[in-house]
């Protein structure tokens, strides 16, 4: 309860009225939100995650125009608009804010849900995005959804021709959130009337990471559980440096998009074609490849590797070198207590520094983890031990930069084809967050507690003034709302993809031309 | 003629596959050049050659195999392969170079031929050849082994110089951890490095075994070899597929197909390992009648199907074919045979031994069962790869077959009581190294013998490789154990060689 006041300060003045007034009587309305029913779904759900800071980075040049992109597309009702036309009414008849009719605004209120996902959920950039062209193919008919409804039961093996019908079903559903899985040879829908199982079987998904805060418990000190803070997000940034640079680097994929998970972490959506194409054993080498720290809470040592240290792992110790100066020892100050400390004198080599050390620290209670840090160098330089092996004890320390910064993946997500992530822009149903992209240009700028939620954005829409030069086009109910950077975002990395994806076809054909014939 | 049928086979490979492999829709009929002694046999020769080199070259590379073959199943460990394998691979002045590579070349290419048949064979002839491709290229040194793998326009793009020294520190950290840290620094500058595709070495990937950037995977040189054995293999299996629907059409050379029936027939029971009729030793009492003394030199094997027919006057089926075949390898004659199995068949009468088992010994020799079987001699004696596979009893191998206890018991019967050594056995059967076992009870029941032999240069190391067949063990058993008397004999023969010269 105590980490109650993260979730409910950030929101927006309104949102806060909104949470004394609660029906409920409870003062804690936010908090309460996270009923044990709505954290299992967010268990499942946290494991989806997109990356879209990379878009602008990939789109060189002017931004083509989306309209040659989508020739031949029907333009349909994704995008919706206020005021709302007498056509859309008749999908269903709700009032434009829900807020404004002073019923409940729990994130999960499902009028409130259904106004954001008719109004502001990015339906054509998601079919883009999945579709890797304008016009329907199998990448978007065959790929899976699966749905968590309210009552929290779980249909899988959900799947949509267009665009629209997806939208259509998610508005009749209502769920409370949904999921993306791998695209199959063949339509899931049919996956039964297949008669031999190798007919039925998943072809091809984004590389997919997980991140969540729950498995830095042991090493931050601000939060636990599922409560978060801006000071220990920032493992999450340092994870998604790491890990964004070996991608690109090392492994060469471009489109990358981070996305917020909506409660206490990011996941990442490799999009390149290449790596959607990946058999499971490419996805292990490269789970395999990232992974340092291993094992939970329980186990003593986490990073065994060897020396000299891989180039990824030096490269990512420079990396994390300040953050660990920063953000652990002196924001998370993780060794404060004689306690604590204990478990940093474990990490270390030599039994005669130790002692030294812990003679040290219990005569001065409450000394800061960053002059226990620097006491380690100091000690060892008095001669404390006769036989220290000054290269065992800075393998050791760098061993134990690592284990407090280095990204602390869920793997299994990462290994598996047919595994399935939460969508972007769902509302995660706990928090009201929207899960956005994020800008990895400005990754230290991102605040996860300053992430529209749903209550908000759909006052944002009321509260939108026409200007002048608005009046000219037609704005999109979207672009009234704090959604607008966060959209774009996703817009401009479906655009690059799908050109590159587009030119990438057109040299395929060439080439087989020039063939004449195909492989055998 | 035999020209043509590789032909035949080329073209018709060439209609499924030249757009794609320029190479093979563009057969050269110019001399094949072999600048490698490695091959990665991707053009068919082209060259006349008779049909006895076509058998002979054959067989001679069968051979080979089996005894690779043989190898593995023993878990010989790629070094001991090597070791044992050497004698028998060309070893070679250079001017006899291209003579042996165009000799590698072509049976390759024969084989192909005869184990293209069925799945199974080509699946053994695979593994066996790519066995063979690893243990060549393991003993080519980094610059021939440099050379070959940029002669295969693999799609390996070689690292630059510049490249090299640009990278330098990258390149050391990957380097030296694939070598234990170990490694010196000049070492290091001379390893030489490619890049592929990271998703072509996704093992090496997955522990950080390479240097990755911008999707390329910097592979050192030492894993390198892993790559290229893997593409010699998968290439090998999608050629043989090829060959395989080509086979119909070498039927209409009646010529070589019962040679090559004959092949693929000695593959599936290999048994070049130990030569029929050179094995009787001179000077040597091999009679029925002196057995049991002879039995002191035998293999466990052996020495427990003698010790089961002493006790019971009885051998089952397997028994008897497995101990007439030893017999007939330690050169006893037919006769004498006849006579040891009818004194050891104590408890029947004449009648029932030559109803009922007479015959048996006879077609192990060869002396009846119709044309093929006299042909072939009645059959080789049992290689230890043989005998490990026999359904368990008195017959079989010992060491794989027994239990810890029986096997103990069967050992100290045999005078070997020493704890160390059982200790070993116990640790090699274990492991499943019963060849080893076997061995390591060899080494010490002639421990004595074999230091005399090496010291006085009677023996060479050559001559007492590891023990891959029981009429190997005995014989040099036997050698060892007789070593005064035949260095005596040989003594009197020179002696009495110069008698006669002086005497012309
Ligand atoms: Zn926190």
């Amino acid at each position: 309860m105590a980490d109650a006041g993260s979730f409910i300060h950030v929101d927006t003045p309104a949102a806060d009225a909104k949470a004394g007034a609660e029906a409920e009587g409870d003062t804690d309305s936010y908090v309460h939100v996270d009923t044990p029913a709505s954290d299992a779904v967010q268990v499942k759900a946290e494991a989806d995650t997109e990356t879209e800071d990379q878009v602008i980075k990939n789109t060189k040049g002017p931004e083509i125009k989306l309209e040659d992109l989508f020739e031949g597309m029907d333009s349909d009702d994704e995008f919706p608009s206020s005021p709302v036309s007498p056509k859309r009414e008749s999908f269903g008849s709700f009032p434009s804010s829900p807020s404004e009719n002073g019923v409940s605004h729990k994130a999960s209120d499902p009028e409130l849900m259904r106004s954001f996902y008719q109004r502001l959920f990015p339906w054509r950039y998601l079919f883009q995005w999945l579709n890797h062209s304008p016009t329907p193919t199998n990448d978007f008919g065959h790929r899976e959804f699966a749905f968590t409804l309210q009552n929290d039961a779980y249909l899988r093996y959900q799947s949509f021709p267009t665009s629209d019908l997806l939208r259509k079903d998610v508005l009749r559903l209502m769920p409370s959130r949904f999921e993306i899985g791998p695209v199959y040879s063949a339509n899931p829908r049919d996956r039964k009337t297949l008669r031999n199982s190798t007919a039925f079987r998943p072809l091809a998904k984004e590389l997919c990471f997980d991140i969540d805060l729950t498995d830095y418990d042991d090493i931050r000190t601000c939060c636990d559980k599922t409560t978060i803070c801006i000071k220990c997000w920032q493992f999450i940034t340092m994870a998604i440096k790491v890990v964004d640079a070996a991608l690109r680097d090392d492994f060469g994929f471009k489109y990358i998009m981070w996305v917020y998970s909506g409660r206490r972490g990011a996941h990442a959506w490799v999009c390149d074609k290449k790596a959607r194409a990946m058999d499971d054993q490419k996805r292990k080498a490269i789970a395999g490849y990232l992974e340092v720290v291993r094992g939970g809470e329980k186990s003593g040592k986490k990073v065994n590797i060897r020396r000299p240290l891989h180039p990824h792992i030096s490269r990512s110790l420079d990396a994390l070198k300040t953050h660990f100066q920063e953000d652990v020892l002196e924001v998370q100050d993780p060794w404060r207590s004689s306690e604590q400390a204990e478990k940093l004198l474990q990490l270390l080599p030599d039994a005669q520094l130790v002692e030294s050390l812990r003679k040290k620290w219990d005569s001065s209670p409450g000394r800061s983890s960053v002059s226990k840090w620097a006491d380690i160098d100091t000690v060892a330089k008095t001669g404390a031990s006769q036989k220290l092996d000054s290269r065992a004890l800075l393998d050791a320390k760098q061993d134990i930069v690592l284990e407090y910064t280095y990204p602390r993946l869920d793997i299994e997500v990462s290994k598996k084809l047919n595994h399935l992530l939460k969508s972007p822009f769902v509302v995660h149903p706990g928090t009201g967050r929207v899960c956005v992209p994020i800008d990895t240009r400005s990754l230290g700028d991102f605040d996860p507690l300053g992430v529209p939620t749903v209550q908000s954005l759909i006052k944002e829409i009321d509260a939108w003034q026409e200007s002048e030069e608005d009046t000219e086009k037609h704005v999109q109910d979207w672009e009234k709302t704090s959604l607008k950077p966060y959209i774009e975002q996703f817009r401009s990395f479906v655009i690059a993809l799908m050109r590159d994806e587009r030119e990438v076809k057109v040299k395929q054909e060439r080439d087989e031309d020039e063939i004449g014939s195909t492989d055998f | 003629m035999i020209r043509q049928d590789f032909n035949r086979i080329d073209s018709k490979r060439r209609n499924v596959v030249d757009h794609r492999k320029k190479q093979f829709a563009d057969p050269s009929y110019k001399e094949a050049q072999y600048p490698h002694r490695l091959n990665f046999y991707a053009t068919p020769p082209t060259a006349d050659i008779t049909l006895e080199q076509f058998e002979q070259w054959a067989i001679d590379r069968l051979r080979i195999l089996a005894e690779l073959e043989a190898c593995s199943f023993r878990n010989k460990t790629p070094a001991e392969t090597a070791t044992h394998i050497k004698p028998l691979l060309d070893n070679s002045s250079s001017t006899q170079l291209f003579a042996q590579r165009q000799k590698d070349h072509y049976s390759h290419f024969i084989l192909r031929l005869a184990f293209a048949a069925t799945e199974d064979l080509r699946r053994r002839f695979s593994r066996v050849e790519t066995m063979l491709f690893r243990l060549r290229l393991g003993a080519d040194d980094m610059r021939e082994r440099a050379a070959f793998v940029q002669s295969l326009n693999i799609d390996w793009e070689p690292v630059t110089d510049e490249e090299r020294r640009e990278l330098a520190t990258e390149l050391a950290a990957v380097s030296s951890f694939a070598y234990g840290g170990k490694k010196t620094l000049q070492a290091q500058e001379d390893e030489s490095w490619c890049k592929v595709d990271w998703e072509r070495v996704p093992d090496l990937v997955e522990t950080r075994r390479v240097f990755l950037r911008a999707g390329k995977a910097y592979v050192p040189a030492r894993e390198q070899q892993s790559m290229v054995i893997t593409e010699f293999s998968a290439r090998l299996e999608r050629a043989l597929e090829l060959t395989a629907r080509a086979l119909p059409r070498l039927d209409e050379d009646d010529r070589l197909t019962p040679i090559l029936n004959h092949l693929s027939k000695t593959f599936i029971v290999p048994d070049a390992t130990f030569g029929g009729n050179n094995t009787a030793i001179d000077g040597a009492e091999i009679t029925a009648r002196n057995m049991d003394n002879l039995s002191q030199h035998f293999p466990m094997c052996a020495m427990n199907l003698h010790k089961s027919l002493k006790r019971d006057a009885h051998l089952k089926h397997f028994g008897r074919l497995q101990y007439t075949l030893f017999l007939k390898g330690i050169g006893l004659s037919l006769e004498e045979c006849l006579v040891f199995w009818r004194q050891s068949f104590n408890r029947i009468t004449d009648d029932t031994f030559n109803k009922e088992y007479r015959y048996g010994v006879r077609y192990s020799y060869g002396d009846v069962g119709g044309d093929s079987n006299r042909r072939g001699g009645g059959g080789s004696p049992y290689s230890c790869q043989k005998v490990m596979t026999m359904p368990p009893g008195p017959h079989g191998c010992p060491y794989g077959h027994f239990s810890m206890d029986n096997l103990a018991a069967l050992l100290q019967s045999a005078g070997v009581n020493d704890r160390g050594v059982l200790q070993g056995v116990k640790e090699d059967k274990e492991h499943k190294k019963f060849h080893m076992a076997c061995n390591r009870v060899f080494e010490h029941i002639h421990k004595n013998e074999l230091k005399r032999a090496i010291d006085e240069g009677i023996m060479t190391e050559a001559q007492l490789e590891t023990i891959v067949h029981p009429n190997e063990y005995f014989k040099r058993s036997y050698l060892l154990k007789n070593m005064g008397k035949m260095q005596q004999q040989q003594q009197q023969q020179q002696g009495g060689g110069g008698d006669v010269k002086m005497g012309e």
